[in-house]
């Protein structure tokens, strides 16, 4: 099996860890994950943009059969997409919770996870997964 | 421009073929197309395939599969649109035709998915989709699949029972379909008693893995007309693409690949939709066929389920779908699979379907899919004389 490269993981630190996206500098567009170039106005400058850090449950899924390699230890697992607060969607892994306590609309905030283990020797990725803000 | 037709098919069974490699899946499928064409040459042949590169680490594949089918010098090449790239390989060879760069032109697609374990196939499947941030995620292709189903059931307010229809109609034909990979019957039941695969999806409401071949081999209409079969001319073919990610599309129970790439197909064809006497389209899960359905334009939004229920799709039903066990029944070995629509649609025309026969058919159409809807390919075959 491939061990990933650690230059491709290094690439993404910024926009995973921080959950940093793209905005339009002419028409304003929010993107997530970064893009070069504007889908709405065809611009070719964005900016890095910071994301909100909370938002609402829109549809999930329990992962429970079949997981690709990588991410047997955590399984099973929640995914969702989640609609921050700057209308931007992510798809994410939700954690700290049980399937049965999500609902769509529920509120969720950035949380910092591992996310993938490749093997003995390979990369320990780490980056974005959401949590459920329980009032 | 000239007309093109469709002058010999082939397939081999699809299914867990462990005696069977990848050349020698191509080989099968291949020869049988050319003993059905009548013919032993060609100028150049077009491979469709979508993950030999990773499950068998071959690459290569348009000089692989010209030298093992013993045609030394020939042009060869090799296309890749994730599960929709046989139906990629079809329209760049019809392209060909038409625009006269060859005459005779085999197209073949293969995928051999079963040298693997599901964890690898998991995470190849997954290269349909961006990798960094959509794979990265841990999600698989049946669970992108379940957020679909789940969204539709909650936009719509369809049963699930509705929409596992579709996979209950898949193996109905599939029995009957010697070449499928599932012969078996299915009742809803036995669905809701099958594993959950991601919540809500069940495991027999999606495809597993397959291996198999399907070839065919296309020329000018003219030359056609000579060959030894009635020709089955190609009235369009057209392919699109939509927003590689779901979550940044507008609608995400529209695949607007496949909505452009019917529009364009029949506006090529200049027929209209109830022309359509036979329909092969992409039922990855139940979901999808029946997304796929309302996309190219058969039922509106939101009613796709229901016209399974009331019976539309069967083989005497007004629009017969997936009639010889679709992607869920017949098996979907990825790359194989839109050329495999494709010979099941010319078997339709030819009146040889067999058991799965529809009567009076003039006109047929396929669609594949790549990936969850980011390219799409819809093909409309006719004999109107």
């Amino acid at each position: 099996m491939t061990i990933a490269s650690a230059p491709r993981y290094w690439r993404e630190i910024k926009y995973r860890y921080r959950l940093i996206g793209s905005r339009c500098l002419k028409c304003g567009k929010i993107y997530f994950p970064h893009r070069h170039i504007c889908l709405v106005c065809g611009h070719r400058k964005l900016e890095d943009y910071k994301l909100s850090e909370k938002g609402v449950v829109e549809v999930f899924t329990v992962i429970r059969r079949n997981y690709p390699l990588g991410y047997e230890k955590n399984a099973p697992y929640i995914v969702g997409l989640i609609r921050l607060e700057d209308g931007v969607k992510v798809l994410s892994q939700i954690v700290d919770c049980h399937p049965e306590e999500i609902k769509p609309g529920m509120l969720v905030e950035l949380t910092f996870r591992k996310v993938k283990e490749d093997g003995k020797k390979g990369i320990i990725e780490y980056g974005y997964k959401f949590k459920p803000i329980f009032r | 421009m000239r007309r093109v037709a469709v002058v010999g098919v082939g397939c081999t069974k699809v299914g867990e073929l462990w005696d069977k490699s990848l050349k020698d899946l191509v080989v099968e499928s291949a020869t049988k197309a050319l003993d059905d064409a009548g013919i032993d040459n060609i100028d150049v042949v077009y491979v469709g395939n979508a993950l030999a590169q990773i499950l068998q680490n071959q690459s290569n594949l348009g000089s692989l599969v010209a030298d093992c089918l013993g045609f030394e010098g020939i042009p060869a090449i090799s296309v890749e649109a994730a599960d929709a790239s046989g139906s990629l390989a079809f329209h760049e060879a019809y392209k060909a035709v038409k625009f006269g760069w060859a005459d005779k032109v085999l197209v073949v697609g293969v995928e051999k998915m079963s040298d693997s374990s599901s964890e690898e196939v998991s995470k190849a499947l997954m290269t349909f989709e961006d990798q960094d941030y959509v794979a990265f995620t841990g999600i698989t292709q049946a669970g992108i699949h379940a957020l679909l189903l789940k969204f539709y059931m909650e936009k719509f307010g369809v049963k699930h029972e509705d929409i596992a229809m579709f996979a209950v109609e898949a193996h109905k034909k599939a029995s009957k379909n010697p070449y499928a990979q599932f012969r078996n019957l299915i009742k809803l039941e036995d669905i809701f008693r099958s594993p959950v695969v991601a919540d809500p999806l069940r495991l027999l409401e999606h495809t597993t893995l397959a291996d198999g071949s399907a070839s065919l081999i296309l020329c000018p209409l003219e030359e056609a007309k000579k060959l030894k079969l009635q020709p089955i001319e190609v009235l369009a073919s057209s392919t699109a693409t939509d927003r590689f990610f779901l979550h940044e599309r507008a609608d995400m129970l529209t695949f607007n690949s496949t909505v452009k790439a019917a529009e364009k197909a029949f506006k090529e064809a200049k027929i209209s939709r109830d022309q359509i006497d036979v329909v092969e389209t992409h039922d990855s899960s139940t979901i999808l066929g029946v997304i796929s359905l309302e996309d190219l334009g058969f039922v509106e939004k939101g009613k796709g389920a229901n016209f399974v229920v009331e019976g539309n799709i069967t083989i005497d039903g007004r629009l017969p779908t997936n009639t010889m066990g679709g992607l869920k029944g017949r098996g979907h070995p990825l790359g194989a699979t839109g050329v495999y629509q494709l010979v099941e649609v010319v078997w339709q025309l030819r009146g040889e379907a067999g058991e799965n026969q529809v009567k009076n058919v003039k006109v047929g159409l396929t669609h594949t899919v790549g990936g969850v809807g980011s390219f799409a390919s819809v093909n409309i075959l006719g004999c109107l004389g």
